[in-house]
């Protein structure tokens, strides 16, 4: 069985973003990017689900930039086994991202496709449900446990009331919450085998895929900020401010 | 224009985010039709009938339906989907487990968690982690949206009679079961909607240790929330996160507990009214962000503002 992962190259999470004064975007330029980090998550439980003998390939897809192979190379270097790009020359949106992997899909066949839940980019948390509608398979989305067994599959997922556990078979598109497992660091050795992994690459026009553009972004603003407060001396203070200077208790 | 809203339910209570998600369709249009997919919705629907922004409830009661799957009630929006110009729904994990199926068999690029709409098809969303808010344009036919509840007020749910129109609908299948729900019953108010919160990070240092927090809870009658370090720890269930991959409030007061404040909770509570901070680290963020910082130990800081807040329930009494 064949299990495909979904990585995005990100900016860093740690980076404080800076917003273009045009209103264009937001600053890339000298900005460390990762891969997106509930992918992480992903490549780590294909990885297992790999090692427990149920699963023989991991594969991994990334669609963006000549850059988007480093995060291909991430994943490889963690141990899936090889890497297909997908190469635009902008960022596309979930609609058409979904499109394209379903076509690389058809080319796999895959049984199961992990996804991060979102991308702390654009922060949409669309792609696994819009793909796992488009090919019609079973869907489980905030996974922070996974349970594979022969052809069924039990998910708990992570929703605002608590934990909701499903059972359902495959194939399915998972879509993977950041505490469904501790993803592991690439080795050396590692690192230096995955350079001499295989990456194919397409162009969406390969794949007969229209990415053209359905969301015109006008403009990019920063929120307002807040302004720091002051620093109180005591409990009874606090206490004070807050019941007769900021009315709220 | 017409618009269906997708209503958040439990089968017997409405959730306020369907309120929320109704408000902000009437910034668009005021009609507005209003779909209940459940099993044994009656009080849900009788409780929208009064919302006088509703036009009409079309309610599909089926005990299929007890549980949302996704894959069974994305098909019933498709179904009725050219009746609509907009089809919105809360950007809840109810939501998002569910529109964009509706979109991408539309051909359709959802719109997420908008905060304020421009115009029928220009809405402003918030991108990294809320660092940072798009001003975007659906140019697609259909606009399928979701939309964050904290930012659209409850709309009233008084003085409406909305017709009910029940719906059959067949043809639907998924391999998917329901198993169970472990769901945190609380009495304290519901985190997403609360006029407090009170939240715990890392440095509470024990699921034990959060008590300290229900106690001056129970006294604001806050809901307790946490950062996603103290979720990952074990000390306090994952439906009480605040962040970006967890819950977006907006309290009166917001009250950070041994919270440093990464950009990522940060995202979930920036946008409350009041902040305060204790922390015992000086330089933690979160005081960059807070109108109230009380630097300190924590185990020292809350029975002392448990007994303050004593002192005034008696004064006031």
């Amino acid at each position: 069985m064949k299990i495909l992962v979904t990585v995005k190259r990100v900016i860093d999470y740690n980076v404080q973003i800076r917003v273009k004064a045009d209103g264009s975007g937001v600053e890339t330029d000298n900005v460390k990017m990762s891969m997106n980090p509930p992918d992480e998550n992903a490549i780590e439980e294909a990885l297992r689900i790999k090692e427990s003998g149920k699963a023989d390939e991991v594969v991994i897809v990334s669609i963006g930039e000549d850059k988007a192979q480093e995060t291909i190379r991430t994943a490889l270097a963690m141990g899936a086994d090889r890497g297909i790009h997908v190469k635009t020359s902008r960022e596309i949106e979930p609609l058409a991202v979904a499109k394209i992997l379903e076509k690389i899909v058809k080319k796999e066949n895959p049984k199961i496709i992990l996804l991060g839940k979102q991308a702390i980019d654009d922060d949409s948390n669309q792609t696994g449900q819009m793909l796992s509608a488009k090919l019609g398979w079973s869907q489980g989305t905030f996974a922070s446990k996974i349970e594979v067994q022969d052809e069924s599959v039990i998910i708990t997922r992570e929703i605002d009331e608590g934990l909701e556990k499903i059972k359902t078979t495959l194939p399915i598109v998972i879509t993977c919450d950041l505490r469904l497992n501790e993803p592991r660091y690439a080795s050396l050795p590692n690192i230096m085998k995955a350079k001499k992994k295989l990456i194919d690459s397409y162009t969406p026009e390969d794949l007969g895929v229209d990415v053209s553009q359905r969301i015109k972004q006008l403009k990019v603003d920063e929120p307002p900020k807040r302004t720091k407060g002051i620093m109180v001396a005591d409990v009874a203070e606090l206490v004070q401010k807050l019941k007769h200077e900021a009315k709220v208790i | 224009m017409r618009i269906l809203v997708l209503a958040e339910h439990n089968n017997k209570e409405l959730k306020s985010s369907t309120l929320s998600a109704i408000t902000a369709a009437s910034e668009i249009d005021e009609n507005i039709e209003v779909i209940v997919i459940g099993s044994d919705c009656d009080k849900v629907n009788n409780k929208l009938k009064n919302v006088k922004l509703v036009k009409k409830i079309i309610s599909v009661d089926n005990s299929k339906y007890v549980n949302p799957i996704a894959e069974l009630i994305s098909p019933i929006i498709l179904s009725l989907s050219a009746n609509y110009t907009h089809i919105m729904a809360p950007a809840s994990t109810f939501g998002k487990n569910i529109m964009p199926r509706v979109a991408v068999l539309l051909d359709v690029a959802q719109v997420s968690d908008i905060i304020k709409i421009e115009s029928s098809d220009t809405f402003v969303r918030p991108i990294y982690a809320g660092n940072a808010l798009a001003t975007v344009q659906s140019t697609d036919a259909k606009k399928i949206i979701t939309i964050r509840p904290t930012s659209f007020d409850p709309a009233s749910t008084e003085g409406g009679l909305a017709e009910i129109e029940q719906l059959d609908f067949s043809g639907d299948k998924s391999s998917t079961e329901f198993m169970n729900r472990d769901e945190k019953k609380s009495d304290r108010p519901e985190l997403g909607t609360a006029r407090v919160v009170i939240s715990g990070g890392r440095g509470l240092g024990s699921a034990e240790n959060f008590a300290l927090l229900n106690d001056i809870a129970d006294k604001l009658n806050a809901a307790v929330g946490a950062s996603r370090a103290a979720v990952d720890a074990g000390y306090i269930s994952n439906d009480s996160q605040v962040g970006q991959t967890g819950k977006v409030v907006v309290p009166d007061l917001y009250i950070a507990v041994g919270i440093s404040g990464a950009i990522q909770h940060l995202a979930g509570m920036k946008e409350s009214k009041i902040i305060v901070a204790i922390n015992k680290d000086e330089e933690a963020p979160i005081f960059n962000v807070a109108d109230y910082g009380l630097h300190g130990d924590l185990f020292d800081i809350l029975p002392k503002l448990s007994s303050e807040l004593d002192k005034l329930n008696t004064i006031q009494n």
